[in-house]
Order: structure tokens, then sequence, then C-alpha cells
């Protein structure tokens, strides 16, 4: 064995890509509760103190500094640093920290609008050459976009589709710059392209061959570019800092040639205890060198940033960037996957105090160890910084060695991709039903013209029949203008490195997602159980409702409501599923709104459950706010109907509920929450964010937004630093459902 | 199919509302249901909307109990149950009876958080008792004169009752609210110990610490709200008050 690998167990994993089997065979599980866990070093705290500064003037500016030249790639910068002497873990995107690079590939017109909106000006030369010589991503879909997705497109009825910016939400398996390097990780792909040399050369061969040269180069300029701090990680690394320092380089030359949505980090925790065990082991660092080193590590993460527009920031608010890291879950084999590291990382809530990224995500299961779920509950009643995923429920179709992207993509880490579809509005399709295909707003016919719904009030089995014909229209036309978005970003603007880091042959799912479930659930309730008078306008178009009598809402764990939602949510995708799909992609599905529940909301008419026209839907799989009120659990149930099967990308639940509500002291609060969490996933929920405050602090947060730099709150799949959100999602999440009730 | 023969028509539960996350109310998470009505008139009450006896929704027992079920998960991981609450559940005893005897069936824990408003040896309260796992018993106060000055009833009612439950061996929780200036004195706390010492069946005393949450729905019902100038009791008083349980040994 070489040299670096000295004291771990040998397997398949020493000569061929294994990640998974090395952590197999060389971690040690652990039960144990979080005493061993060290305070903040004098270090730690005199370098996260110079970071603040810098974040507390970044927020008053938004962009602290931007490139105006130089469009960011893996080689593109000098090496930068906050402060050379104190950091233990280095790298930053460009050569100064929170200096935003510009990724014109993805498409020239938002890196220039975003840059005018900071007042930066992009380098005229710079501006030809995207404008003549080398053509966008942008540049290629609205090439092929058809005039039926250019209006779709228009009228909101899909929106936040990533045709003009990086796709994201693919994870490289980072683990392996530290455990092969980047030597090896040539010659493994040198190998996959001899596999590649067959008797006809078609597209999808060539393409392939092209892959996978682009990553070798990409992997070269990794290396190029460690070496530039010092490093050279053409090895495997030697010890926990090392492992820890290569698999954040991985991790940054991604960051540095990509500004994809979400950035995700993957699972990386349980593969770097392997690390500092043998560390503290061999006796050469100490449990406050381990927590340091995590401590820098994560400080680095909270330090990505990418340059986007502001109407970019009304979608996904509070400047995200979904370094999304999955923490805990249990092996296939009983044993669970907590380590000490998984304490460390979470720790750094403390340490370093609350913080939006990495966007924690705890894989939950019923049998983790008591110790960690307390652990991890406390650390939400304080932080409200945490996500739990089901893990019972995706180790059945992932296996346990899958990452989380952004906030509720599994995916198997490194032998799978996601091609990110944003999201159809279909709380806007059912008004498309009752309007025969015109948009309720400007009265275009977007949709194939048919009969619109003549009668004075709705009826239920008519409305049903042309929203199934709708959502026919609108899922062949969603799933083709993600073809040519994927099919273009492949071509200008391929993750070279990323893919780098995945196998020669890999799952790609097309993740599309809905918005307005609730809204629409609520909507059929109200037609069905109750009566819905309609409201016309001048030129006959639907455009309110009057609803007589009260009916069952979504979030009540009521079925004649519940199983209305069910169904939708089946029935879209099942639509889905029978498109053809770009590389073969396999269609999924997700419930997630990220924060763009309020825009959705803002683009839409009245619908007929009563909400008003540009009223925010509710987040994700939420249940419209303030309709839930049978209390907590009853909402939670309702979501928990929603069937993971049919929503394979995730279904995203946000809870907030005041400290009182979960029990009378702090003991019994760390333990409720545990049982609220153990239940809701044993009843087959998929995701939960869990936010634990009163709604005063909020309140006093918006007032005084100087005495909360850090407050931290779970939004729709992610955590935002709630003084950072606009003042209209800052409403939106004042005016949630809170539980209060005790 | 509904019966017509309302002589044979079992009666249905008058619900108030229903809160399925309780976490206050008996051991792990709990499904508790509001009863309407009670006979009380607790100057410190925040739920003075259960009060009256008009109003609330109509539930039977296989309804309520259904409903209780679908929570089996959140109950079973929690060692939680099932709490009726109110108002006065006891008001409702024979309809609650049934409901426990029903859930008991199934394994659920049961648990009354009550007033002890009413006088043992009736045959609904006794049946009652019989399917009750726990009693949350509020003390209001222990002399009689405060007592109605707090609650506008007789004391003696509550004092029997909880007896009856010691008598009978039915664990209680008692809980005891502390308001300043009207139920925060030491000698009133010791007199409370030194009763609460002779009877065998308490496993927990929980002194509560008066809030005012439900002002405002005393203002939204017209009543007036004479503590609106109380503060809540300071941490001072609250150790103290637990410190005089301690020194008694009951289990604060």
């Amino acid at each position: 064995m070489r040299s670096e690998w000295e004291g771990f167990i040998d397997g398949r994993w020493s000569g061929e890509v294994d990640v998974r089997g090395f952590i197999q065979r060389n971690y040690a599980p652990y039960e144990g509760d979080e005493g061993f866990l060290s305070d903040v070093s004098e270090k730690t705290k005199a370098l996260w103190e110079k970071v603040l500064i810098l974040m507390r003037e970044e927020n008053e500016k938004v962009v602290l500094d931007a490139e105006d030249k130089i469009p960011s790639g893996i080689t593109s910068h000098a090496p930068g640093y906050v402060a050379q002497e104190l950091e233990e873990i280095v790298g930053l995107q460009t050569d100064k920290p929170f200096k935003r690079g510009i990724m014109p590939n993805g498409g020239l017109r938002v890196v220039k609008r975003a840059l005018e909106s900071y007042g930066f000006e992009l380098d005229k030369k710079t501006e030809k050459i995207f404008a003549e010589y080398r053509k966008t991503h942008n540049d290629g879909v609205f090439d092929a976009y058809t005039e039926e997705v250019l209006k779709a497109r228009r009228s909101g009825i899909i929106t936040g589709l990533p045709d003009a910016y990086g796709r994201g939400r693919i994870i490289g398996d980072y683990r392996r710059v530290a455990l092969y390097g980047t030597d090896l990780l040539i010659a493994f792909r040198k190998q996959d392209l001899k596999t590649l040399e067959v008797p006809d050369m078609l597209s999808d061969v060539i393409r392939d061959r092209e892959e996978l040269s682009e990553g070798i180069r990409a992997l070269k300029e990794l290396a190029a570019m460690a070496a530039t701090y010092g490093f050279d990680v053409s090895r495997p690394a030697a010890n926990a800092k090392e492992a820890i320092q290569w698999t954040y380089f991985g991790y940054l030359a991604a960051a540095k040639e990509q500004d994809g949505a979400a950035m995700s980090l993957g699972r990386v925790t349980t593969f770097l205890d392997i690390y500092i065990e043998r560390d503290l082991e061999r006796g050469i660092i100490t449990e406050s060198q381990a927590q340091e080193y995590m401590d820098h590590f994560c400080m680095k993460l909270r330090m990505i940033r990418f340059l986007r527009t502001p109407d970019y920031n009304e979608l996904f608010s509070g400047d995200p960037t979904w370094v999304t890291e999955s923490i805990g879950g249990m092996g296939t084999d009983g044993r669970t996957l907590v380590t000490k590291n998984s304490f460390r990382m979470l720790h750094t809530l403390r340490t370093l105090g609350p913080a939006p990224e990495p966007n924690m995500t705890v894989l939950w299961s019923v049998n983790l160890p008591i110790n960690f779920k307390h652990f991890c509950t406390a650390t939400s009643i304080e932080t409200s910084s945490i996500q739990y995923e089901n893990d019972d429920l995706m180790r059945r179709y992932w296996g346990d060695d899958y990452s989380i992207a952004c906030c509720v993509s599994a995916m198997k880490t490194g032998k799978q991709m996601q091609f990110f579809g944003a999201r159809a509005n279909l709380a806007k399709a059912l008004l498309y039903a009752i309007n025969g295909g015109r948009d309720e707003i400007s009265g275009e016919q977007i949709a194939p013209e048919f009969a619109p719904i003549s009668s004075e009030y709705l009826n239920y089995d008519e409305v049903m029949r042309k929203f199934e014909q709708i959502l026919e229209w609108l899922s062949r036309l969603y799933v083709n203008a993600l073809n040519i978005i994927h099919y273009m970003h492949d071509k200008y603007c391929f993750e070279r490195l990323q893919m780098a880091l995945h196998d020669k042959e890999i799952v790609r799912t097309l993740a599309c997602g809905i918005a307005g479930l609730s809204v629409v659930a609520d909507s059929l309730s109200a037609i069905k159980h109750s009566r819905v008078k309609i409201i016309r306008n001048e030129q006959g178009l639907a455009v309110d409702y009057q609803v007589e009598g009260e009916y069952p809402c979504f979030g009540n764990h009521d079925d004649s409501v519940d199983e209305i939602a069910r169904d939708v949510q089946k029935t879209f995708m099942q639509k889905l599923e029978k498109h053809k799909t770009y590389r073969n992609a396999i269609a999924t599905l997700s419930v997630l709104t990220i924060t763009s529940n309020v825009v959705y909301g803002k683009k839409t008419g009245s619908t007929p459950d009563g909400r008003k026209a540009g009223e925010a839907f509710a987040p994700g799989a939420n249940p419209m706010h303030g309709r839930d009120k049978k209390g907590a659990l009853a909402s939670l149930c309702s979501v928990a109907k929603l069937p993971y099967e049919y929503a394979k990308d995730g279904i995203s639940y946000t809870f907030s509920i005041i400290p009182k509500a979960l029990g009378k002291d702090k003991e019994e609060r760390i333990k409720n929450l545990a049982f609220i969490i153990d239940a809701y996933f044993y009843d087959n929920g998929h995701h939960i964010n869990v936010n634990v405050f009163d709604r005063e602090t909020l309140m006093d947060a918006m007032e005084h937004p100087e005495l909360y730099p850090q407050l931290t709150i779970r939004v729709s799949g992610y955590a935002v630093n709630f003084v950072k959100l606009t003042k209209e999602q800052q409403l939106d999440v004042l005016n949630r459902t809170f539980h209060e009730k005790f | 199919m509904k019966s017509f023969d309302t002589n044979n028509a079992e009666k249905n539960g008058i619900i108030h509302s229903i809160e399925t996350c309780g976490t206050v109310d008996g051991p792990g998470l709990r499904y508790v249901a509001f009863f309407q009505g009670c006979p009380l008139r607790c100057k410190y009450c925040h739920n003075p909307d259960t009060w009256d006896f008009k109003g609330g929704t109509p539930m039977s027992v296989s309804e309520l109990a259904e409903d209780v079920l679908k929570y089996s998960s959140y109950i079973n991981f929690s060692g939680g149950g099932f709490t009726a609450s109110g108002g006065e559940p006891l008001l409702q005893a024979e309809f609650i009876s049934r409901l426990f005897k029903t859930l008991k069936s199934k394994g659920i824990h049961t648990a009354i958080d009550t007033s002890g408003a009413r006088f043992p040896g009736e045959k609904d309260v006794e049946s009652l008792l019989q399917s009750t796992d726990l009693v949350l018993l509020d003390i209001k106060s222990i002399t009689p004169k405060k007592y109605r000055e707090v609650t506008g009833l007789d004391i003696r009612a509550t004092l029997a009752f909880a007896e009856d439950l010691s008598a009978k061996g039915i664990p209680a929780w008692i809980r005891y609210v502390i308001v300043p200036e009207l139920t925060d004195s030491e000698e009133e706390a010791k007199s409370l110990c030194k009763y609460l010492c002779g009877l065998n069946n308490i496993k927990k005393v929980e002194l509560l610490p008066f809030h005012k949450m439900g002002e405002h729905k005393w203002e939204a019902l017209n009543r007036a709200y004479t503590l609106k100038e109380t503060p809540p009791p300071s941490p001072d008083t609250m150790e103290k008050l637990h410190g005089i349980f301690a020194q008694y040994r009951l289990p604060v």
C-alpha cells in the first residue's frame, strides 16, 4: 500500500475508485455523547473575527467586491487569503476574500447585469469575447427554445429555469481528491477513456470521450491550483489536515468554474473522521486541533459567494449557495454512520455561531444513536440551522452513500447527477384549466385553446377533467424545455471538474418540480366540498372566486383533502414520466419552492381556495399559512402522506415552533423534538426544516437588523441570515404558521 | 346509518378545539382535546373561550378515538397519550369514560386535566376514573377563601376529589399556578404542601408561573381581565416556592 494509506484496512478501494468501500472498512461508528468536544480555539476566534468584519461590510454593500475582467476558472486567480498566518485550511474563489468571480459561459447578460447592479462594469474586451467569439449556454438555449416554451416562460407557469445561469445541483465526489490524489484519478480516467475506443464513433460516444478528456484537463488544473497554495494534491492526502484541505480544494475548484444555483458539498464528514481518528491514534493531533480544522473548513464554506442579479435574489433570497453537507445516517449493514466528526461538524454552529452555510443536513433514522439525536435537536433548538431528511426512506432507493444536493435532492455520491429543472406553477395550471388555457392575468392564450368553464359555479368533475388536460400539455412542454436547457448546458457550460469526480457510467435524473401544491389541493377541496362561484371580468376571464361555506384544508390530517394533494402530485409525476428525455434521464419530481413561493404567488391570480391574486403560496409542501388548525402534528401528518415514490427529488416541509410549545424545559424540548422527527419519518415524511424561536424575535430583528447579524432561520430547504432576506420575504416568514399552542 | 332513536343514541362530546402536539399536559407527546364548558371562573384562565356551555363541536366517541389513533406513531415513540382538558372535562365524564375505554383497549395512555370540580361517588365520574391512567389535578388554592376568590367556587369538591384519587391509588400530578400577590405566599405554599403530604398518589408537582398569553381572549370575549397589571412571578419567587415543595419532599 501507498505510504499515505498506512494504517487503513485495504480493500477493493485501493485498486479502483470506491470511496464507500473505503469508508465501510475504516470508519468508527460513535454512539457516545458530545462530552469529548473541544471549545473554540483562540486562533479560530481571531480568524472568525476577521471574517465577520468582512461579512458586516458585505452586508452593507451586498457585494463587497467583484471581478470585472477575468472569467473565473480553476487556475484563473492567484491564491487568496484572509490572514494567512491564522488559516489552517486555505483557498479562496478569487484572489481576495468575498470578491465574486464571473462565469460568462452560463450567460453574458446575467454577468453584465449583475455587475452593473452592484456598481461594477464588465471589461469591454471580455464582453466582446463572449458577445462575438464565445457562445454561451444562455445563447444556445434561446436558439432552440420553441415559441410555446417562450410563452410559458413569460407567463410564469414555469419559472426559475436554469437557462441563463449555472444549473448546479451536481455534487462532485470531492472525497476522491483526498483519498486518491489527482494523479491516480487521472490514471483511472485514462482507463475509462480506453473503454470508449469502440467501432462506431457516434454522437453519444464522441460526447462521452470529449467529457472524459475535459475531466482529465480539469484534474490537472486542480493540481496546478493547489500548487499555487503550496500543496501537492497529485498524491493522496497523508493526514487529517491534508484530507480536509484536499477535499476542500476539490470543492473550491468546482466553485471556481461553476456558479450553479446549488453547489453542494456531499457527504464528507464521516469520511474525514477516518483520517482524524488515525491522527488522534497516532498522537499527532489533539481533539482541539481536530475541531480547529473543521472550524476553519466550515469558515471557508461559509465564505463561498456567487455573483447574482437582484431578481435572482427575489427567487432565492438571502444569497444562498447550498453548500449542503449530509451528516449521519445508517449503513445498510445496520451500523450507524455517525462518527465523532458528525458532532464536530454540527458543533461549528456553536464554535462559530449559527450560520446558513454549510447547509447542515442530518440524515435521520429512527435507529440513530440516541446521544446523537439529542445533540442534533439541542443544536436545532439553539440555532435553527439544521434540516432533517429521512434516511430510512432514502436508503431504500439510494443506498448508504448518497448525498443531498441543494435542499432535498438525494443522489448516489459520484454515481448520479441531476438535470435541475426548477418548477412548474400548478396553481396557475389550475387557473388555465378554468380559463381555457388563457393566462388569468394577461388574458393571453398560453396553452392550446380549449373551451373554458362557462358555468356560474365550479363543478369538480369538469374542473378535474380540464386540469388533467392542462397537466398533460404542461408536462410535455416542461420536459421539452428542460431537454433544451441541459443539452446546451452540457455543450457550452459543462461541469468539467465535478463530472471528473463521478464514475464514467452515471445515472441522470430530470429533476422537475412543482409549486403551489397546497393551493391546488385546497382549491379542489373547496370546489368539491363547498360551493365556489366564479367572478369574471369584462373579457369573460375568470379572475376571482367566492367560496360559499367551509371546506377541509390541507394540513389538518384530513383524508378528504390530503388525498387530493397526493393524487395531484402523483398524476403530474406520471405525466412527466411519459416523455422522452435528454440523455435518457429519469424524470423525478420535487415539492419544493425555496423562497420562490413569494414570487410565484405574485404572478398568480386569485385561486378557488379563497387566496387573493398576488398572495404568496406556502413554501414547498407546507399547508397554506394559518389554515392548519389542529396543531403541529396534524400538519406534519398531512405532509407525510405525500408519497416519496412519486417525488423522488424530495418533499420539503418547513416547521416553525416556539420553544415553549416543545415542552416546559430544555431537556423536555430536546427529547420531544427528537420524538416528533422520529414519528414523522416513521410515517414516511421526507424532509423537515426545524425552526425554534418566538415571532417576537423575528419582529425585533426586522426593526434592528444590526443586533442580529447571525440570526439564522430555515426557509424551504436551506437556511438564511434572516436580516439578508428582502422585506417581503421577511413578512412571508412572519405570516407563516407558528405552532405556538401548548 | 344514523339512528333516529334518540333514547338509545349515545351522547356526543362537545369539543372546543384540538391540539395534536401537546407537550405540557402529561408525559410524552399528547393529543389534547379541550372540552367545552367550565363552571370555574379563574382570574388567570388562559382559555376563557372554553367556559361557555354553548358552542363547541359535537364529536362521537368513535370519531374522536379514530382521530387520536391517527397519531399513534407520535404517541408510541414518545410514550405519550391522550389528555382530556378544557374547560372542565369532568362535566362530560360520561362521554370521556366511554372514550377512555376505547382508547385504553388500543393501548393509549389516558389523562384528564381537571380542577376536580365534582364530588366523587357519582356514577359517571366513578366510571371515568376506572379507565384513567393519570389525573392532572389543578389546585387553585388550598385556603377556602382564596379558592373562592380565584375561581368563584367552593373548594370542597376539589379536596374531596383529591382524597378520593389518593384512596383509589390513581396517579396524580398536582399543578399550582403562581400568581404574584394572589397565590405566591409562602404560608399558602406550606399549607398546600402539608395537605399534599397526606396523599399517597402524588407523582409530580408542577408549579406553573402565571402568564398573560390568554389576555387577548378575554378582550375578544368582552370580559374584564383583572390581572392586566400583574407581572409574571420573578424567577426568585419561583425558586423560593420550589424550595418549599422540595423541603416537604414532594416530587417538584
